[in-house]
């Protein structure tokens, strides 16, 4: 006969576990307690000793697969078991009545025709008086018959029952005068959760306030006044980039830990460098501005600290370290915020930012961006030193691990060989994501940064 | 390493007292031979039999907890020579008070295998009658069966009784107040109970070093309670320091304190995983002082282990782990209310009212008979 093994909760509580190896194969004879495979739970890694001596007639799992406890992983065919048992596909619960061992970890195999159903208990609706009209409990029976429907059967049984809450929730509803059968829950299973109250109170407020409004209006009530004056509220719809960018923006923030460092440079080297470019020839169709020379250093920043150019892969549980950078340039547009970026920026040179900055801003401007240059960004630059501004705290580009925000050149009495002089000073914030970046390689990747914009020349020491 | 757990169990020299050394030669201990005068090849076979069975219970009981048949199992793997040694010096009117790893002591005080494995399959909270065999049920909390052994000691100098009571315990129990005030009281009443302490170099995942900067035994006599260090992998050295703080017991001498030193080589329970915290040499400089093949270097060298002596010893572990696999993947779910039996000797009001709650529940899962489902939510 065909015997199957489970996998047992392995460790005090655990749901699942990673088959790591099978030291058998289908066909393979085995002795009791013959170690199979091993399996790693959060715990440890733990060898199988083999429950049967048979053959092993199955493998359901291969390794690197993570099993729920409960599933049947391996079996065997258990010579001198129950010959005249049924066929093996034949499900062990239609079998005839025979004592199933039960496993530890994961409760008693379901029998069909024995297994308890509990009474349907009776609720008053709230407020509504003495259930002693109610009609008597009738205990609910469960559907005759297949165990395949046991768990419509269990969720039917849940519906029937009082809506599925928890004792804190359940007071909450209460102090509101909230019935709770009225809700529809968003939790596991349809648990009513807290938030599916106070929403659901919300919407009753909310109709209340609708239904005040039409004996406000003839009063003249300050909340009417507001709804219909324009003059004194703007009311838009929330559409298009503000609602991508505010999305982006909300996930972002909840997502990803934000860390922001700041650097104040004294960049007037830099911008000597810039105006010595700007007359030559070769940079005479292109606009040379510190944002070039940011662009420059990012990514030779980058090239040493590759975490900045890294993603955060939670579904395949990775982290991507991308080697190129695709740099995010946010651009303010009559559309909105956009980020476009310029691809495989590492490979172009000081004249070929400066161009593709050019054009990328001019698409922008012209509202003329496309979907791919808005896609596949791995590391932004947000200049709102055009907007007289020194520093900010930006948030990440989602999916991105860095995001440097220029501030504005300004004089500045600063020190310099030793005196205060007016020096022409900046300040780099730089945002990223603490699951990615350590505050170790996030400030290095900022001082070369900063030190590339203060003396260009240490564009040769990077790299 | 700290002095308290580089002490190994092959070096007599460091204070341990040994008799059979882990190359199974015979060392000579002025204070515990006389103890063990006694004991000849035959009952020297008897306990070595009594550590392979043992051993062989916890290797069958490992592979039913990975098999998914017990919900956990704390393995004793490496401290039979304690657990064989400590039970074979008491009497049967002796009350023992283990903690959840004497495993290997309660099948040899004569509990049922499928009983002793239904607390670890969670099918019972007690596998045995304390009162059957002179021995309570494991004690989970770390430490408190030294009071309970401690006031039963005391009860028996009230009773007038010559017999003894011994509390198991392990190096992380001494750092536990409940040890201590044990201790105090056992040396103020002089009760006549035996602090057996198995220290196993590891409580969980924390070195004995890091709460004992000197040997464990050295703290009983601040108590006023004699103490011997032992080598806890030596069933005769054991054995025979047990019977020497037996001996003090049953003539009005008080409590004595006995240090086995010994090693875990297995993990906490199932539920752990040792390679995080374990020195990697470990498992190789304990092994090398195996309690069972010590013993047996020891027979086979005066020739008292022959083929067939072996395969009854091997016999009899088979039997035991057969009996054990049997009796445990058999044993019965237990009814929902005996939950509520065991717990008061008399009638109780405040626990018949919860039988009654519970029973009235329970019938509310009415049995499956084809009705269709009614009287939804009103």
């Amino acid at each position: 006969m065909i015997t199957e093994f489970r996998l047992p909760d392995l460790g005090e509580g655990l749901t699942e576990s990673e088959i790591v190896s099978w030291h058998v194969a289908v066909g393979d004879r085995v002795e009791l307690n013959q170690v199979i495979g091993e399996v790693e739970t959060a715990k440890a890694v733990v060898e199988l000793p083999s429950p049967y001596a048979g053959t092993v007639t199955a493998i359901t799992h291969e390794p690197g697969t993570t099993v729920e406890v409960g599933e049947v992983i391996i079996a065997f065919e258990v010579p001198g078991q129950g010959q005249d048992a049924p066929a093996a596909d034949q499900p062990a619960d239609e079998a005839p009545a025979k004592r199933v061992p039960t496993l530890v970890g994961y409760g008693a195999e379901p029998e069909s025709s024995k297994r308890p159903v509990r009474r349907t208990r009776q609720f008053a609706p709230a407020g509504a008086a003495a259930p002693a009209a109610a009609p008597t409990g009738v205990p609910a029976a469960a559907p005759a018959g297949a165990p395949a429907v046991a768990v419509a059967d269990a969720q039917a049984r849940v519906q029937a029952d009082r809506p599925r809450s928890t004792p804190p929730v359940r007071k909450l509803a209460r102090d509101m005068g909230i019935d709770l059968a009225a809700l529809t829950g968003s939790g596991d299973h349809g648990l009513i959760t807290r938030q599916d109250v106070v929403t659901f109170a919300g919407g009753q407020e909310k109709g209340a306030e609708g239904a005040a409004e039409a004996p406000a209006s003839t009063t003249g009530t300050a909340a009417a006044r507001d709804r219909t004056d324009t003059s004194r509220e703007v009311r838009t719809p929330i559409k298009g980039v503000r609602k991508f960018t505010a999305a982006a923006m909300v996930q972002s923030a909840f997502t990803a830990p934000h860390v922001t460092e700041f650097l104040t440079v004294d960049v007037t080297a830099g911008m000597e460098f810039l105006a010595k470019l700007r007359a030559a020839r070769e940079f005479a169709d292109v606009k040379l501005t510190p944002l070039t020379l940011a662009a420059r250093a990012v990514c030779l920043g980058i090239a040493r600290q590759p975490s900045l150019n890294s993603h955060w892969d939670g579904a395949a549980n990775e982290i991507v370290t991308k080697n190129y950078v695709n740099l995010g340039i946010a651009a303010a547009t009559p559309r909105g915020l956009v980020v476009p970026n310029i691809k495989d920026a590492q490979q172009l040179g000081l004249h070929g930012l400066a161009a593709a900055l050019g054009e990328l801003a001019a698409t922008a401007r012209a509202g003329k961006t496309q979907p791919a240059d808005l896609a596949g960004g791995t590391f932004s630059i947000t200049n709102i030193g055009v907007f007289g501004i020194d520093a900010g705290t930006p948030i990440l580009n989602p999916g991105e691990a860095g995001i440097l925000a220029l501030g504005a050149v300004r004089n500045t009495p600063w020190e310099y060989q030793g005196t205060v002089a007016l020096r022409q000073v900046m300040t780099l914030s730089l945002s990223f994501d603490h699951r990615l970046v350590d505050g170790e390689q996030g400030s290095r990747f900022l001082a070369d940064v900063g030190a590339v914009m203060s003396d260009p020349a240490m564009a040769l020491a990077l790299c | 390493m700290l002095e308290a757990s580089a002490n190994s169990g092959a070096s007599p020299q460091t204070g341990i007292h040994q008799l059979i050394a882990a190359d199974g030669t015979s060392v000579a201990d002025g204070e515990l031979d006389p103890f063990v005068a006694d004991v000849d090849d035959a009952q020297l076979v008897r306990l070595y039999s009594d550590m392979v069975a043992i051993r062989r219970i916890d290797v069958e009981a490992t592979a039913l907890q990975r098999q998914g048949q017990l919900a956990l199992w704390p393995p004793m793997l490496g401290q039979e020579a304690s657990q064989v040694g400590s039970l074979r010096a008491l009497g049967g009117d002796d009350f023992i008070f283990p903690t959840y790893r004497e495993n290997g002591v309660a099948y040899l005080r004569g509990a049922d295998l499928a009983g002793i494995m239904s607390t670890w399959r969670g099918s019972a909270n007690t596998g045995w009658d304390p009162y059957k065999f002179n021995m309570a049920t494991p004690q989970i909390i770390i430490g408190s069966q030294t009071l309970h052994a401690t006031g039963y000691a005391m009860g028996l100098v009230l009773d007038g009784k010559e017999t003894l009571s011994i509390a198991y315990l392990g190096d992380g129990a001494t750092s536990q107040g409940d040890v201590h005030e044990s201790m105090v009281f056992a040396a103020s009443f002089q009760a006549p109970v035996i602090f057996f302490c198995q220290n196993n170099h590891w409580a969980i995942s924390e070195p004995v070093g890091l709460q004992a900067h000197v040997p464990i035994a050295g703290r009983a006599p601040g108590y006023g309670i004699p103490s011997l260090r032992v080598d806890g992998n030596d069933v005769l050295a054991v054995l025979a320091a047990t019977r020497w703080a037996a001996a003090r017991a049953r003539s009005g001498g008080g409590p004595s304190f006995i240090e086995a030193v010994t090693y875990r080589m297995g993990a906490h329970t199932t539920a752990d995983d040792p390679t995080r915290y374990r020195g990697v040499t470990e498992l190789e400089e304990w092994g090398a002082k195996d309690p069972i093949a010590r013993v047996k270097a020891l027979l086979q060298g005066r020739g008292k282990l022959d083929d067939d002596a072996e395969a009854a010893v091997a016999r009899r572990a088979d039997a035991v782990a057969a009996e054990l696999r049997e009796g445990t993947i058999n044993l019965p779910d237990p009814a929902p209310l005996s939950v509520f039996d065991n717990v008061y000797t008399t009638e109780h009001a405040i626990l018949d009212r919860q039988r009654d709650h519970y029973e009235r529940y329970l019938a509310g899962f009415a049995p499956t008979d084809g009705t269709t489902l009614e009287g939804s939510r009103s």
